[in-house]
């Protein structure tokens, strides 16, 4: 590990000030994934500052939502009551991550800006256009059962590794922000960019820029939203295919039809995937087999297999369509009661 | 830099670069936390801060300055072994005992995060505060605890045993 400077961050504010004074400065959350990097010097920050300590609320908002400080562990987000009820799929998403360990340890912040777990990028000996631009990538040819399928480019197929992130995916989280130029929001799904020929840019976070909260907007169909992890072993995997998902019936007409969903996927793509082609096949149609399979082919009609994980698209077709039949299951349940 | 470590507190001038488990294991003498694979995967360095599990390899010493830290030497009272220890003792939850010290710290982090009603990612109905400690259950959240030897059996029974016993208290 390269020697650097620690700050203790007082305000948001004071570390955004702080950010800006010093070259190679990075914020640091937990540290589960920084310090690791830090080990093995693929980060060689000169600066830590600690950000821990600030933002460590859950509130509600006044829209009905709520409002998630960057600082709040993984742990505390999954175990708190509110998310339990009003959004099942990102505590069971969080749960389904790391350790116990481990999701005392994260925070929201931290998570959303993990690296990836590609074994290449980690490897300092190892060809990887992510960590050193331009090196060339020793995973399209290499161990790549783990890479992605969708989102990739010639220069880079890693994953990205987040569980949390998939499920903020469906639920059109937003990011808040400050940056020396003052307070914006994004939206989740545009916060994370898709490698094209610069792998090394991950986020659409620009220099200095905090990450302060994540908002969750009110949404009343994800009282029945669940998360889906399929992995090598049962538990403290990353995932090989995973799937965020909750529907909306309308039983009002003649043929029972889709009134909403949202589907995201995770350990398939580049960035958190929201399945955009599959929701727009899936809107409006009748709650059908036929009708979920035509939105999981539409979803993966784009993916591109590389020669260890060409399972993984027919894996993410079936858990697609295993999860929307049983969203649909528990919406008819829930229309019920 | 101070930290109150077992209760007392202690203070050290240590490179920024320094991990809570450096820390402990080079510092104060405090080698019954383990270093395994000093990247997160292997749970042996499990220590609770305050009173959460955490691995202590993945925490910079700095980072948890003036916070309250316990490791496996600060269970027992004296003699009496921490009934989590004692249980791993009568179920024979360990073969080598590299592991034990991580696992048994875990333990106490997870009997807590019972008894405040957290759910894990097997548990079915998220919203449940009342949650039974299933074989499941217990597997799930000490997963992030590996055992070379492979001593799971007697690990699960141990910490079945030693929530029990803490329910009957």
């Amino acid at each position: 590990m390269r020697a650097f400077d620690y700050h203790q961050a007082v305000d948001s504010g004071q570390a955004v000030e702080q950010a800006v004074r010093r070259d190679g400065a990075k914020y640091l959350g937990g540290g589960t994934n920084l310090v690791d990097l830090m080990r093995e010097t693929v980060e060689r920050p000169e600066m830590l500052i600690d950000v821990t300590a600030l933002s460590r609320d859950i509130d509600e908002t006044d829209a009905g939502g709520l409002m998630i400080g960057a600082g709040v562990t993984n742990a505390a987000v999954a175990g708190d009551a509110r998310v339990r009820l009003r959004y099942p799929l990102l505590s069971r998403a969080i749960l389904t991550g790391a350790s116990a360990q481990i999701r005392n340890m994260a925070t929201v912040g931290g998570n959303l800006l993990q690296r990836t777990r590609c074994a290449y990028f980690y490897d300092v000996a190892a060809s990887c256009n992510k960590r050193e631009p331009g090196a060339g990538c020793d995973a399209r040819e290499g161990f790549n059962r783990y890479h992605a399928i969708l989102g990739a480019s010639s220069s880079c197929v890693a994953t990205h590794p987040s569980d949390m992130c998939v499920a903020l995916a469906a639920l059109d989280a937003r990011v808040h922000l400050l940056g020396p130029e003052g307070e914006r929001e994004l939206a989740f799904n545009d916060l994370h960019r898709e490698p094209g020929e610069r792998p090394e840019l991950e986020t659409e976070l620009r220099p200095e820029e905090l990450i302060t909260a994540v908002e969750l907007p009110p949404l009343p169909m994800a009282v029945r939203s669940e998360y889906r992890k399929v992995r090598d072993r049962a538990s403290y995997a990353f995932a090989l295919v995973s799937v965020a998902s909750m529907v909306e019936l309308d039983s009002n007409t003649e043929d029972e039809t889709i009134a909403d969903v949202r589907l995201a996927l995770g350990g398939v793509a580049t960035k958190p995937w929201r399945a955009w082609q599959a929701e727009a096949v899936l809107r409006g149609q009748p709650a059908t087999e036929e009708t979920l399979a035509a939105a999981a082919d539409a979803e993966l009609a784009v993916a591109e297999p590389l020669s260890g994980n060409a399972f993984k698209i027919e894996l993410a077709r079936r858990v697609m369509i295993a999860e929307l039949s049983q969203r649909i299951v528990d919406a008819r349940k829930g229309g019920e009661s | 830099m101070k930290w109150t470590i077992n209760g007392h507190v202690r203070e050290a001038e240590v490179d920024f670069r320094t991990s809570l488990l450096d820390l402990l294991r080079e510092h104060f003498q405090l080698s019954g936390t383990k270093k395994g694979c000093n990247q997160g995967a292997c749970g042996a360095c499990t220590v609770l801060l305050d009173g959460q599990r955490i691995n202590a390899c993945l925490a910079l010493a700095v980072q948890v300055q003036g916070r309250d830290i316990m490791t496996v030497e600060g269970l027992a009272e004296g003699d009496a072994l921490h009934p989590i220890q004692a249980a791993f003792v009568e179920h024979d939850g360990f073969q080598c005992g590299y592991c034990t010290p991580g696992q048994i710290c875990s333990a106490v982090g997870l009997a807590e995060e019972f008894e405040r009603g957290l759910p894990s990612a097997v548990t079915k109905d998220l919203v449940a505060s009342d949650i039974e400690p299933s074989h499941d259950e217990l597997r799930e959240r000490m997963s992030g605890n590996l055992c070379r030897c492979g001593a799971y059996n007697g690990i699960v029974a141990a910490v079945a045993d030693s929530l029990g016993r803490e329910v009957r208290r």
